[in-house]
């Protein structure tokens, strides 16, 4: 055992240094670029809805204000095409734009950090390769005081750590490459972990669920009650490789990450990322369930049986790859309902993917239940077949349905 | 704009680049040509003149089951004003437009009318396609009365049994085998033809009502089988990789679409796949106008089509797909000038020839006492006997030929429409209010559904005096029941009311199909023929591959080439020569261009 984990550093170690002069017209280069910007899934940010590949513009909604994110296509002007190698790696593992300026972090570079410059620059050769789009984008459209980037200086040092990864010696190979890609490339936690609000990651809670948009990324962590404990290293592969597994169905955010990320990964670094995941520690206490004499449990069933039964199931196990299992389900019985609620309210559709080409979705209530309904429904789910979380209140639902309402398309 | 200038407007059109396939309206048959046709590495643009359609956007399960939206207001359907046809009994009559569908209900939108069927998912018996010669070798020539116009099909039930096996298995759907490589096998339809290989997924439980009815059925010595469902019973993977869900029985499924991904169409078999092929695109709520023909008339060039905003456009293309509904198959042939028009003064033509229907008749029947929970339903779900189908029983002294199934199939419960009182029951007030509650759980429908063959003066041809929006001819739609479908009806409507007179009513209604037909019931969309498959260009428009005799670069697709109608729901046969025309072409036409049957 000791010596394959020795053997598998000796190896990352190899990988590491083999591209000490990256030739950007060297196909192994390129594709390793091409592949690692699908880890990071770089696509997803930096293209707005409609526009082409990497030519940025899409707006991000900080809770600081909106950014833009910038073009990367080989644009001399408008793009990256006149900057140099170095100007790219500082900005990729450093944070640090060409003209020596800080980057705002919602560029996940305490992340990146965790990659080679040689890496970084089979990523720029790769993206050498693409057709120069020309797109002017002005990036920081942020308010006072949040637009002046100096105050970066400070964010930076309490919570950026530059720096390669560092294998674990104790740990197997594959442990390894899943830590890599988690903490590094594919970098899970800028959602899953929550925030600080300096906007800086709970680095205590790593991986234990983070709220964006709305919603709730789940825990990611081993634990047994609401992250993926109850799911095998197949569950977590089938699932990043097609959107769903035997007992979920991925929606929202997560969809576009599957659709344009996870499902293109290999499937050992998919393991790999399951088994780092899974060896995450967390651990929450699962409260005592809401009792069936309650009220809210009464007419919650009743609700389920009119509205949600038909694909659901009766006894909550849904159909696999097409309908989630509220049974047993961590996202159910999550701490913080916000998925449920929202997914009640507006409905929510699957990922599409090659493996899996349907995309099923749940139809919105919001205009057929009202929030005492909704309340009673989500308590029952997050109660019954042996499920225990706390009840929601109608408040919840309200605020949540308000919320909503005010978010811009 | 008159015809004319339609036309004038049509050469007018602005030319798109060149594409390798084009197909015209992305129903069952379009979508299957589709996928096949990409498959094999072809470039594909399929023109629908309805809307996009998805199952999650437009049949959610929180208001999909409306009847007043979907059934009374017809919401998925063609809107007449859009296209209709005229119609008339008889040729020495003068034809209407239709204003309001009544009869059938033309499809509109991707899915065609895979979206809102009942998902009976039947083969025809081999005798089927050999009808002529059968009867001809059985009873010789003078059981076929002198005006009926009946053809063997040019391809033989062995021969379209992969394709059938094909479809069963893109659908997954439910049922129990009758018959396995010929061996008869126990619980299933012992009448079939030899079938490969069992349905992939086993039969829908059967409710109450269709359990007294087979065991009624058993009991006078038929064979009783649940009916082939394109419902499931379970959830099902087809080999495109796509799942289905298992049906949920809320009896919503003929004139709705399912949203619970539990009955096979286009859109929970096909799409999802195919929409991910970048060779493939579609092109919704454009309306093609006609198929061009080169100079030499032999040769299909390009379609030109009208988007919703007026924009006339024209799409070449190697290969032409005709692969909209029945009636629009024919009515596009006629405005496109292809093949020559049928003339039922002199029998020649070939396009408008034999155009036929279905015909159906039913027993409704009133318990004291019985609760068949009509609303636990599925548009196929319910058992058969196939006794008195086609040639499945001696036809020598009836005085008729043909046949169909009859069952109890626990389609709906549904409020505005399915409620039955008994005859004799006034139409409305109080009695009608309490007889209407004592039997709403209490009734029950029985049907038979019955061939309809084809005759020298049922036809359709182009009207000569109403035009549509866009200013051209309407279809005109000669039909009438004649007397040997009615004889067969009420044959079938009596051998239906000893098997219900024995499940023990208290009182029955039947109710054999009447002349003349009326264009305003409804009675089912199996509107068949009128550019129909054989072996001889005089008395077919097709060849035995769907293939144009007149233009070899142009297939047509659908019940358009039966022709006549067997005793069965026709989507079976309808998606089986889909699957055998793309087979043709992808194997033979594609190597070499050019008809696939020379005479």
């Amino acid at each position: 055992m000791k010596s394959s984990a020795l053997a598998g550093l000796v190896f990352l170690v190899a990988v590491g240094t083999a591209w000490a002069d990256t030739d950007p017209q060297s196909f192994d280069a390129i594709e390793q670029g091409r592949y690692l910007a699908e880890v990071g899934d770089c696509a997803g940010c930096h293209t707005e809805p409609g526009g082409k590949p990497y030519a940025g513009g899409l707006a991000l909604a900080t809770p600081f204000g909106k950014l833009v994110t910038p073009n990367l296509t080989p644009d001399r002007e408008t793009g990256i095409g006149a900057w140099s190698d170095d100007d790219f790696v500082d900005a990729l593992l450093k944070g640090r734009g060409h003209d020596g300026e800080r980057l705002y972090p919602a560029m996940p570079y305490p992340y990146y950090t965790k990659m080679s410059r040689d890496e970084a620059l089979a990523i720029r050769a790769y993206l050498a390769t693409l057709d120069p789009v020309r797109n002017e984008v002005v990036s920081n459209q942020l308010p006072f005081p949040y637009n002046i980037r100096a105050s970066l200086a400070v964010w930076d040092w309490l919570f950026f750590t530059p720096g390669r990864f560092q294998p674990a010696a104790d740990k197997s190979a594959e442990w390894n490459r899943g830590a890599y890609l988690v903490e590094g490339p594919a970098h899970c936690g800028v959602c899953h972990t929550g925030k600080n609000v300096l906007g800086g990651d709970e680095t205590s809670h790593a991986l234990q669920g983070g709220v964006l948009q709305g919603w709730f990324a789940p825990n990611l962590t081993g634990d047994g009650h609401s992250g993926l404990g109850g799911w095998s290293v197949e569950d977590v592969v089938e699932y990043l490789e097609t959107g769903r597994n035997r007992v979920t169905a991925a929606t929202g955010p997560m969809t576009e990450v599957i659709v344009n990320s996870t499902s293109h990964l290999r499937a050992a670094d998919l393991r790999a990322i399951a088994t780092y995941l899974k060896s995450r520690p967390g651990q929450s206490e699962a409260p005592k369930a809401v009792a069936d004499s309650e009220p809210a449990m009464r007419s919650g069933k009743a609700i389920f049986i009119d509205q949600c039964q038909a694909c659901h199931s009766p006894s909550g196990t849904g159909l696999s790859k097409m309908f989630p299992a509220l049974k047993d389900s961590a996202s159910v019985q999550s701490q913080n309902p916000a998925n449920l609620i929202r997914i009640v309210l507006q409905g929510a559709r699957a990922a599409a993917t090659d493996a899996a080409p349907t995309a099923p979705a749940m139809p919105a209530f919001d205009w057929k239940l009202s929030d005492d309904e909704i309340a009673a429904v989500v308590t029952y789910v997050r109660n019954s077949w042996g499920n225990a979380a706390t009840a929601v209140s109608s408040g919840q639902v309200k605020t949540q349905r308000k919320a909503l309402a005010e978010e811009p398309d | 704009m008159d015809g004319a200038a339609m036309m004038s407007a049509a050469s007018s059109a602005r030319k798109l680049p060149q594409r390798d396939v084009v197909i015209i309206g992305l129903g069952w048959t379009g979508s299957i040509l589709a996928e096949e046709l990409t498959r094999a590495g072809l470039d594909v643009v399929a023109i629908e003149r309805g809307p996009w359609r998805d199952t999650a956007t437009d049949f959610p399960t929180t208001y999909a089951q409306d009847e007043l939206r979907y059934h009374i207001r017809h919401e998925l359907f063609l809107r007449p004003a859009q296209e209709t046809m005229t119609f008339r009994n008889q040729p020495s009559g003068t034809a209407l437009p239709i204003r309001s569908w009544g009869s059938f209900m033309p499809p509109n939108g991707v899915g065609g009318g895979g979206v809102h069927w009942n998902a009976e998912t039947w083969r025809f018996l081999p005798s089927d396609f050999q009808l002529r010669t059968h009867l001809t070798e059985r009873y010789g020539n003078g059981i076929i009365p002198a005006d009926m116009t009946i053809q063997d099909w040019g391809v033989t039930f062995d021969e379209l049994e992969p394709y059938y096996d094909r479809f069963e298995y893109l659908c997954g759907t439910s049922g129990k085998a009758g018959n396995l490589k010929g061996a008869k096998q126990a619980g299933g339809n012992p009448w079939e033809g030899p079938r490969s290989r069992d349905y992939p997924t086993p039969p829908q439980p059967q409710p109450y009502g269709p359990t007294l009815f087979a065991q009624a059925a058993k009991e006078m010595g038929y064979s009783p089988f649940p009916q082939p469902s394109g419902n499931l019973s379970q959830a099902y993977t087809n080999p495109l990789g796509v799942t289905l869900g298992p049906c949920t029985y809320c009896g919503f499924c003929e004139w709705f679409g399912c949203g619970n991904y539990s009955k096979a169409s286009p859109q929970t078999t096909i799409l999802p796949s195919l929409l991910r092929r970048p060779n493939f695109e579609a092109r919704t709520l454009c309306e093609v106008l006609q198929i061009n023909l080169d100079r030499s008339g032999k040769r299909a060039r390009s379609v030109t089509y009208v988007t919703t905003d007026g924009e006339l456009l024209e799409q070449p293309a190697e290969l032409v797909l005709l692969c909209a509904f029945q009636l629009f198959n024919i009515h596009l042939l006629l405005l496109s000038g292809i093949g020559k028009p049928y003339d039922p003064g002199s029998g020649e033509g070939v396009i408008g020839r034999n155009y036929s229907y279905q015909t159906t008749s039913s027993v409704d029947a009133f318990f004291d006492g019985k609760n068949f929970n009509p609303f636990v339903a599925s548009g196929a779900i319910g058992m058969c006997i196939d006794e008195f189908n086609g040639d499945n029983f001696d036809h020598g002294k009836l005085g008729f030929v043909g046949g169909g199934y009859m069952g109890a199939v626990q389609t709906n419960g549904r409020p505005i429409q399915s409620t039955r009182v008994p005859s004799g029951t006034p139409a409305w007030g109080a009695e009608w209010k309490k007889a209407a509650a004592k039997y709403y759980l209490g009734s029950y429908e029985a049907a038979t559904h019955g061939s309809c063959y084809s005759y020298r003066d049922s036809y359709c041809d182009l009207d000569p005096t109403y035009t549509d929006g866009l200013g051209r001819k309407l279809m005109r739609i000669t039909f009438d029941f004649h007397q040997n479908e009615l004889r067969m009806s009420e044959y079938l409507t009596d051998r239906l009311a000893e098997i219900v007179q024995k499940m023990g009513p208290s009182h029955i209604d039947k109710k054999p199909r009447k002349g003349p037909y009326t264009i305003t019931d409804y009675q089912t969309t199996h509107t068949c023929g009128g550019a129909i498959m054989g072996t001889d260009p005089k008395t077919s428009a097709l060849n035995p591959y769907l293939q144009s005799w007149d233009v070899p670069n142009l297939f047509v697709m659908g019940a358009t080439a039966f022709p006549q109608n067997a005793g069965y729901n026709p989507t079976g046969t309808v998606a089986a020569l889909a699957f055998r025309a793309a087979d043709a072409i992808v194997n033979q036409y594609l190597k070499d261009p050019g008809p696939l049957v020379r005479i």
